[in-house]
């Protein structure tokens, strides 16, 4: 009696331990995680601005850097958020629509030399498109020579090499979930009069929603934190997208300007990491199979 | 690849076009037909990559007009706007970096030979002797200059800077006793004393519309420019009427026997030239082999270290019971949900060698702090510590849910044999783990043998490394190499030779992809 006792006791007492155990290190790990960014953000309503002397509860707390980041002349913030947000936009809108209807052709039609297109895209995505960016550079230079709205130093250009990056993993990522709908779906479709582009655009479409939600969300934060390809294709600050803009901005002066930077931050982060925390189910299901961000 | 019953061809392409179908089909192809058209004309037109540029151009429109065309090609109307992405955006600069990896594409040599000759064609001189005309100077309010020249025979002429008028202009006034008009619109006459003081400056313009164009050569001479530099196609030379020099073409550049040269310079196909430098010259072989070395070492720590620190959360986690489990996770997301411009430069205030907090921090304990950003190792440590901060929820996530798919009966058999918790890690979870996330780590490993932007964001490369001919710093990666060589300008641009190291980066990934490959055998199946 007296033994089974103990090591029901034993048996609490090393759950108890163990307990502790996790809740010390999830402490300790949420700690070294955040501690960063509250940092920041003591530093971002610190209106003295500097990394001097900076302190976790800053004394005069304001918003003083805020309204010196949005009000500034000199770095058009608000222009630099704006400029990320369309071309992010634009980019994974774009991409997700390209992606679609390519894996829905993998998926539903059986052509010559269609194992072979398959493992090209496969292969073709570990060269991603930034690392010819000396050869982008001088097609897109060149590109604007022609056609001057899709050169150097427009929005439209860089779009367009986003878009060079669209044939890779997320069709394979998409054609495997057209694959899970059942073909007679298509047949039944088709068999009430629906011509093939609105058998996949009203029935097939729809059902494969939260795998598009996950690619555009993915394309928008990777070229969101592009910091390749603007510097390359981008020459004027009013073009600049976020990241090129924020970090020129930093590397002038920058335990000067230390408190604008991390209210630019603060504010260029807020909007990702809200998609994060609401999506971060859907997008954990595209990241472990294989999409990646960026 | 080879599937045993053969694909029934699928009866569900059905071409049910109705003839507006049809109609708004082939107008859509017209439209795009003639930009194409009108892009690769001027492609060609203009020459250098726009002949490459053209040729991509019209294999794309010819395989978008047989897709759309030819109805047994119906699939690759689907594919076509990814495909043709692919080959304008993928395939051809692939192709067109292995073709400038030959050359010698760079600062000084950015034209094609027929553009630079076009270019030196245009240089002109004043030649010592022949004919001179008397002038005299007008000058206008916003200081620009015109004057107005007397040859010995014939007419005289008004000159501005690139325009020929002719003295019956209406802006020219009345003329003076020796035939000089006294103003023209807009300008003022100058007098003597105002020549010399602005003779300087005249003498810098040309005037007349070119190529007749006419210069000052000294207060009371200005003389026609002439054509300095003649090209003989017949021995490929160019002489210089100026002093009479012969300038042969030397990898891209002509060249006289003194070694002067003229510019523009123009490409050339050097052949192993730019891997002969990278392999073989000591200067560039050096940064190139350290440079090479620290890639590798900074993806594979970067995949270790946040794999360690992601598996160890991901166990400590797996815990149904735990409370605030889910919030825990999302908490702990948020360094790798932020962009990572932005995290890499709040880490390089919270570094600051004097003012950073977590600087601060260490000479608070050890009394001093070393410096992350000017001392090659500690930048290099510093590099991996951010990476890991950034990292690691990533691998956490991914091994939370690899961690599923292990079954649990595994563990009762391990805790009936008595295998302690450590045994059971190294022995169970740890190799059924990287089976299940092996190619993702592979990825990862990849991705950041890329990682351009925490790169350039901690700090630009450097430390730069002492003596390199070419812009490389300690911390720089192969692809923040190749930017600095291909955008740095401050040392010119190398095209040719980025292009070389971008190659070397490719035949690296695909050793990885072949490696990965054997991760996606499955992969096949899904075909």
């Amino acid at each position: 009696m007296s033994e089974t006792n103990s090591f029901l006791g034993s048996a609490r007492r090393q759950r108890q331990l163990k307990r502790a155990i996790q809740m010390t290190i999830a402490v300790l790990a949420i700690i070294y995680a955040l501690f960063p960014i509250v940092w920041l953000v003591s530093a971002s309503i610190d209106p003295r601005n500097s990394l001097n002397q900076q302190q976790l509860i800053p004394p005069n707390a304001s918003f003083e850097n805020y309204r010196t980041l949005l009000t500034s002349e000199l770095h058009p913030f608000k222009r630099w958020m704006w400029n990320s947000i369309k071309v992010s936009t634009i980019a994974s809108v774009l991409s997700v629509f390209i992606t679609a209807i390519s894996a829905y052709a993998f998926s539903r039609f059986r052509f010559t030399g269609r194992r072979s297109l398959l493992m090209t895209v496969f292969l073709v995505q570990v060269f991603p498109t930034m690392l010819t960016f000396v050869a982008i550079f001088l097609i897109v230079q060149e590109i604007g020579k022609i056609v001057p709205w899709l050169g150097l130093n427009t929005h439209a250009g860089l779009i367009l090499i986003y878009l060079g990056g669209v044939m890779g993993i997320n069709v394979w990522l998409m054609k495997g979930f057209f694959d899970t709908v059942p073909k007679d779906l298509d047949e039944s479709a088709m068999m009430d009069g629906a011509s093939q582009w609105q058998t996949f655009y009203y029935v097939i479409l729809p059902l494969v929603r939260p795998i598009m939600a996950v690619i555009a969300i993915l394309t928008f934060i990777g070229t969101y934190g592009d910091f390749l390809l603007p510097q390359i294709i981008l020459q004027d600050k009013e073009q600049y997208t976020l990241a090129v803009g924020l970090i020129i901005f930093a590397r002038q002066q920058f335990s000067q300007n230390w408190g604008t930077f991390a209210a630019g931050s603060l504010m260029g982060a807020v909007p990702i990491v809200i998609i994060y925390l609401f999506v971060q189910d859907y997008i954990v299901s595209g990241l472990t199979q294989g999409s990646v961000k960026g | 690849m080879n599937t045993s019953k053969p694909q029934p061809e699928n009866d569900s392409v059905e071409f049910n076009d109705s003839l507006a179908g049809i109609l708004f089909r082939l107008l859509a192809l017209a439209i795009i037909d003639a930009f194409a058209l009108w892009f690769i004309y001027h492609g060609v037109s203009d020459g250098g990559i726009g002949l490459f540029l053209a040729t991509a151009m019209f294999i794309i429109t010819l395989g978008v007009n047989a897709a759309f065309l030819r109805e047994e090609l119906y699939p690759l109307r689907w594919l076509s706007p990814g495909l043709a992405l692919m080959i304008l955006l993928v395939v051809y600069p692939v192709l067109f970096t292995a073709y400038t990896a030959f050359t010698n594409y760079g600062t000084g040599h950015l034209l094609v030979k027929e553009q630079a000759l076009e270019q030196i064609a245009k240089i002109q001189y004043l030649p010592k002797e022949g004919v001179v005309y008397s002038w005299t100077g007008y000058r206008s309010d916003a200081g620009d200059f015109a004057i107005w020249v007397m040859p010995e025979e014939g007419k005289p002429l008004l000159l501005k800077a690139g325009q020929t008028l002719s003295p019956d202009d209406s802006s020219v006034g009345s003329l003076d006793n020796d035939g000089i008009p006294e103003s023209i619109a807009g300008y003022e006459r100058l007098t003597r004393a105002e020549s010399v003081r602005h003779i300087t400056e005249i003498s810098e313009f040309e005037f007349g519309e070119p190529p007749d164009v006419i210069s000052v050569k000294s207060l009371n001479e200005a003389a026609p420019l002439k054509q300095r530099y003649i090209y003989n196609e017949g021995t490929d030379t160019i002489e210089d009427k100026q002093t009479n020099k012969i300038f042969k073409p030397i990898v891209g550049t002509f060249t006289a026997d003194d070694g002067e040269v003229i510019r523009p310079g123009y490409y050339v196909i050097t052949g192993i030239e730019n891997f002969r430098k990278l392999f073989t010259s000591p200067a560039f072989r050096g940064p190139f082999i350290r440079i090479f070395i620290w890639t590798g070492v900074h993806a594979f720590f970067t995949v270790l270290l946040t794999f360690s620190l992601g598996v160890f959360f991901a166990i400590v986690f797996d815990d149904p019971t735990l409370p605030g489990r889910k919030l825990i996770r999302s908490l702990l997301l948020i360094p790798y949900a932020i962009p990572a411009f932005i995290t890499v430069q709040m880490w390089r205030g919270l570094l600051n060698p004097q003012l950073g907090v977590i600087s601060q921090a260490i000479t608070a304990v050890f009394g001093s702090s070393p410096d992350f950003f000017s001392n090659q190792w500690w930048a290099k440590i510093g590099i991996l510590f951010v990476q890991l901060w950034l990292g690691f929820p990533y691998m956490m996530l991914i091994c939370t849910g690899a961690l599923q798919s292990i079954p649990s009966d595994l563990y009762e058999a391990a805790n009936v044999d008595g295998a302690n918790v450590f045994q059971q890690f190294w022995n169970i979870t740890l190799p059924l783990l990287l089976v299940a996330v092996g190619p993702l780590l592979v990825g990862s490993f990849a991705f950041n043998f890329n990682n351009f932007t925490v790169i350039d964001v901690y700090n630009q490369g450097g430390p730069p490394i002492p003596n390199s001919p070419t812009p490389a710093g300690h911390t720089d990666i192969l692809i923040s190499y190749t930017f600095r060589l291909a955008f740095a300008g401050g040392r010119g641009i190398d095209y040719g030779y980025a292009s070389a190291i971008t190659i070397v980066i490719f035949l690296v990934l695909s050793v990885i992809v072949l490696w990965q490959y054997r991760f996606t055998e499955g992969l096949e199946e899904t075909m």
